[in-house]
């Protein structure tokens, strides 16, 4: 399940993984999983989808790429809390 | 082409907004005139670099009065042939406004609030200007006997601040009676304690006009200097910052620039209104590199001439302070000292 996504559509997202929010100025780095994770939700896929590419991309199983997906959005809602 | 005289060129540690605000006026195609330096003391940097000013003149302390600023002003003009003054100090916009008048019949505008409004956000009085207009604002009370602080254990930490500047972070009841001594005895009383409230700094600055808000920047620090003030900040567009900026100005009817300095607490993510400054911002350079030259706009609203209102500008532009040397000669400051004026072209 993904969450709100809509507030995304207005961050800056480098090639080298620098990531700005231009509401709150908040600056975070994501690796280049995570910045296909956030591309992707960006561009308004679901989850399934997002899976499906990491999958494809990186060549692990489903299962490891639910878990990372998991994983990346926990941190991305620890470090933003007001976009919850 | 108008002639501009700027205070508040003190660029030291905390700079002054005086020489952005020259910075902001010399580098707009628009702005053609000369800029002349006003300021209080003959070792300001900004009044001995011939790059930034036409001519400097130093001004009577602000606690003298209007009347000695007034007769100052006149000789300025006399020289100068002054058509708009952007004062940028907090503890010398009540003389200006006093002067506003008889300034107007000399012909020299400036963009100010009505004295009512100045008061109104003053340090002193912004909880109850929060409350009436349902701002949140951290919780202040005002010291007036140091001996007496109306302060336990429990409300630690504490900002302990000046009427017009200074504020430390108190930790413990030792610090705070420290702090308000040493502010107490520098700035004069009440000093104020204000609630610690944990969280983001941002900020946002504005001209006001009759009470609208023309062309809001925002931003947010990125880097703190040990007194708290802001070395680095990116621009940013928060709605709600926006939102509330517009709120303060048409609350206070303001008519001028103004700086709402705000943090977001990590509690409730709310904003919090920590000052209301009369008066650009140090960082007023920042919201010119991002597009919207702010003095500027103030210089044409205090001429009459056309100007444009916007909201257009660039989020993630970054402004860092950076100190650097300034090599002039002794008789600069010997003539300042001597003659109160230099003259540089």
């Amino acid at each position: 399940m993904l969450p709100n996504t809509s507030w995304l559509k207005d961050l800056a997202i480098s090639e080298t993984g620098l990531i700005f929010d231009p509401s709150t100025g908040s600056i975070f780095t994501a690796n280049t999983t995570g910045v296909q994770i956030l591309m992707a939700m960006k561009e308004g896929k679901d989850a399934a989808q997002i899976k499906a590419s990491l999958v494809e991309e990186f060549e692990v199983d489903a299962n490891k790429a639910e878990i990372d997906i998991q994983d990346f959005l926990n941190q991305l809602t620890t470090s933003c809390p007001e976009k919850k | 082409m108008p002639n501009v005289a700027v205070t508040g060129l003190n660029a030291v540690d905390t700079p002054a907004p005086g020489v952005p605000v020259v910075r902001c006026l010399k580098e707009s195609q628009e702005f053609k005139g000369n800029i002349v330096g006003l300021a209080y003391d003959a070792l300001e940097p900004g009044i001995l670099d011939n790059n930034l000013l036409h001519s400097a003149y130093l001004l009577p302390y602000p606690s003298v009065g209007p009347q000695s600023l007034l007769e100052r002003i006149r000789f300025v003009h006399e020289r100068e042939h002054l058509d708009v003054i952007i004062p940028t100090l907090d503890a010398e916009l009540q003389n200006f406004i006093q002067i506003q008048k008889q300034l107007l019949l000399l012909d020299i505008h400036l963009t100010l609030p009505i004295e009512e409004s100045l008061l109104r956000r003053a340090k002193v009085n912004l909880p109850k200007f929060a409350e009436e207009f349902g701002f949140k604002t951290p919780k202040t009370t005002l010291v007036t006997d140091p001996n007496w602080l109306g302060l336990t254990e429990k409300d630690l930490p504490v900002f302990v601040k000046g009427i017009f500047y200074e504020a430390y972070l108190a930790y413990s009841m030792e610090d705070v009676y420290r702090y308000v001594h040493k502010i107490g005895a520098k700035w004069g009383y009440p000093v104020l304690l204000q609630e610690y409230v944990e969280g983001e700094e941002f900020n946002a600055t504005t001209v006001g006009h009759d009470g609208n808000a023309l062309g809001i920047v925002c931003m947010k620090k990125l880097v703190l200097t040990d007194k708290g003030k802001g070395w680095a900040c990116v621009t940013i567009k928060n709605d709600n910052l926006i939102d509330l900026t517009q709120k303060v100005v048409a609350s206070l009817k303001w008519h001028g620039p103004i700086e709402v300095e705000v943090i977001l607490s990590k509690k409730d993510h709310q904003f919090y209104i920590i000052e209301l400054n009369p008066r650009f911002p140090a960082w007023i350079y920042l919201a010119k590199a991002a597009g919207i030259n702010l003095p500027l706009l103030s210089l044409q609203l205090a001429t009459g001439d056309e100007w444009c209102n916007t909201m257009d500008y660039q989020t993630g532009v970054v402004f860092s302070n950076c100190t650097t040397n300034l090599i002039t000669d002794l008789t600069r400051i010997q003539t300042l000292f001597t003659t109160g004026e230099i003259h540089y072209t």
